[in-house]
């Protein structure tokens, strides 16, 4: 069962983030982006890992994303216009290149397929993994998890600063935007703290 | 077959979905008396008598309305983006269903779908999915009062989900865990309401309930004296039940949460552990009827006055109350 | 559960993903869209440091992944505002349409 879960997520992963970058339309795009997320949180769980699948929902599909839709439907988006020969010739620029990339991890797969590890046996009977990664996290990881509260601070005040704009010629920005772009910033915060 | 049936994997995906369809005939069934009671108790607040004409005492008006919705004309308007104009409804009852597998109704197994030992965020994870219901739904519409209904709901949703997740952290350190089944066996002997902490991140807890069901007095996504009904505006017919059934199965599961993170859950007196499970449906009836009577009591809150409330009073509140909670629980361990 | 998942698929998946970002980078011209791609792959290496962190019996990988998404969030938050910006400038979010620097 566990391989016919993964078979039907990974199927949705690659799918899904296929039309992400294949659909005209944004919106389209994000939405397809959100089920990306959230089979990847399905593999997350698969992997037994459900603190961090819950988070990935959470914070991408519940936060993350409702930004880009926000800003997307804020600056009334509908179809991409993409023609031209400069268009074109970098759409197979691109794809050439990308299919590379998968061409050379193929390539550097092929020799060592058969030998991965299988997971260790001794994490499996761990009941509810939350509290051991809050463990780590308030003890080895203290000083990052720290400094990533300042990150989160110098974003929220700079995604302010940029937003609100300055000089004559900006219009002051939409009092909504900021408040959504300062609970992008703070959501990640209160789940970590949830650890 | 007889083997097959012993697998113990088929038996479980078995019993889960016998519950599942049990829990989703209840649901439909409590969602549509919820409605009646709803403009019953209206009416008597308004000194005036409901609906009673259907049957004795309009007990089978909400047959007749899920009738009248059936039969209504379906439109969807000019230039709309058809496949997300019929996602966006489904998309509005589905997480609010996903919250009742993890919701323990009773001390038995038999009384839930499962025991996530991560149920409480797979709450707040689909309390952040239901935004998308709205933003969406106001946006295929193409109509400016859809998209500004789609809008303000999207932000007053992210502005109220951090006081929500943030007034569940004093219950989760209370509890030392985040199986819903787990918090509720903390507080056989003593609920969380009745802690001091407990009672101010109850009380913020159903504040930002009310806003996240979009319930008045935080109905702005639909206000339907300003925004013509907001980001259902082009909606009819069994869409616009959707939508309907949604807010009011998103009542449901946030009331089911608030007794199991608060109230105990199924704790009560008298009753043996067969019937536990009654207390469980006498205190999700008694918040019910909270909903309800806030909603005919307040009025509706202006857009500054809603975000002032979320960022600057319930957020530092929900902020101090985890602080305090972490300092007591700190303090006890201590010895 | 019965059965794990080898390692080596994983891995696959991960980098598939990834694979998909970079295109998505480089064929898209709207700047929501290659912000979108940017997220695939930091989620592709999400999804390395779970399967490694299983494979590997410890929890460090997961840690990292918060580090990933909290960082995630904080070029989102700032990414976006820049992208209104440069909207409001310009009326437009085409990349190669954006060349500010060339006068």
């Amino acid at each position: 069962m566990t391989l016919a879960l993964f078979a039907a997520f990974a199927a949705l992963l690659v799918g899904c983030s296929l039309m992400v970058i294949l659909h005209r339309n944004p919106v389209a795009s994000a939405l397809f982006l959100v089920l990306a997320f959230c089979s990847l949180a399905g593999l997350y769980l698969l992997l037994h890992a459900e603190f961090v699948a819950m988070v990935q929902v959470i914070v991408y599909a519940g936060a993350i994303m409702v930004l880009f839709l926000f800003v997307i439907m804020y600056l009334n988006l509908r179809h991409d216009v993409e023609q031209g020969i400069a268009v074109a010739v970098r759409r197979g620029a691109g794809w050439i290149l990308g299919i590379l990339l998968l061409a050379e991890t193929v390539a550097f797969f092929k020799g060592r397929w058969a030998e991965g590890p299988v997971s260790a046996p001794d994490l499996a009977p761990v009941a509810g993994n939350t509290q051991a990664i809050g463990q780590v996290l308030y003890t080895r990881y203290l000083f990052p998890f720290e400094i990533t509260s300042v990150l989160l601070l110098v974003a929220m005040v700079g995604a302010v600063v940029i937003a609100k704009g300055r000089g004559p010629g900006l219009h002051p920005a939409a009092p909504a935007a900021d408040a959504a772009a300062d609970a992008k910033a703070a959501a990640p915060d209160h789940a970590g703290g949830e650890a | 077959m007889a083997a097959f049936w012993h697998d113990p994997n088929v038996r479980m995906v078995f019993w889960a979905l016998v519950k599942i369809l049990v829990i989703l005939q209840a649901m439909l069934g409590v969602v549509s008396y919820m409605i009646y009671a709803e403009r019953k108790i209206a009416g008597h607040m308004q000194a005036r008598v409901g609906p009673n004409r259907v049957g004795p005492l309009g007990l089978f008006q909400p047959i007749a309305d899920v009738a009248k919705l059936f039969f209504k004309e379906e439109f969807i308007p000019d230039g709309a983006n058809k496949v997300i104009f019929h996602i966006a409804p489904m998309l509005a009852v589905i997480p609010a269903l996903i919250v009742f597998s993890v919701v323990p109704f009773g001390p038995q197994d038999a009384l839930r779908v499962t025991d996530l030992n991560v149920g409480l965020l797979l709450f707040l994870a689909m309390s952040s999915i239901g935004v998308y219901a709205i933003v969406l739904g106001g946006w295929s519409s193409n109509n400016k009062y859809a998209l500004l209904g789609g809008l303000r709901s999207s932000a007053q949703m992210i502005s109220y989900e951090l006081p929500m997740g943030l007034s569940c952290i004093p219950v989760i350190l209370l509890a030392g865990s985040l199986s819903l089944v787990e918090i509720v066996r903390m507080q056989e002997h003593w609920w969380f309401v009745a802690t001091p902490f407990g009672l101010l991140a109850f009380a913020i807890f159903m504040i930002t309930a009310l806003a996240e069901t979009n319930r008045a007095p935080f109905d702005l996504p639909e206000a339907e004296a300003e925004l013509v009904a907001g980001f259902h505006t082009e909606y009819s017919s069994m869409k616009f039940g959707l939508f309907f059934l949604g807010e009011f199965a998103n009542v449901i599961s946030i009331s089911c949460i608030a007794v199991t993170l608060f109230l105990g859950g199924w704790n009560g007196p008298w009753l043996p552990d067969a019937f536990k499970f009654v207390w469980f449906f006498l205190k999700l009836a008694a918040l019910l009827f909270f909903f309800i009577w806030v909603r005919w009591t307040y009025p509706r809150l202006r857009y500054d006055q809603l975000m002032n409330l979320g960022w600057k009073v319930l957020l530092p509140l929900a902020l101090a109350n985890v602080l305090v909670t972490a300092i007591v629980v700190w303090w006890r361990a201590q010895g | 559960m019965m059965h794990d998942i080898p390692l080596a698929w994983m891995l696959a998946l991960s980098a598939t993903v990834f694979v998909i970002g970079v295109v998505g980078v480089l064929v898209r011209r709207n700047a929501l869209v290659i912000f979108m791609s940017i997220e695939l792959m930091l989620n592709a290496g999400n999804l390395a440091f779970v399967a490694f962190s299983r494979a590997l019996g410890s929890l460090d990988g997961q840690v990292f992944v918060f580090f990933v998404m909290t960082v995630a969030a904080a070029e989102v938050a700032v990414g976006l505002a820049i992208i209104v910006n440069v909207f409001r400038l310009k009326e437009t979010i085409y990349v190669d349409e954006i060349n500010l620097l060339k006068g």
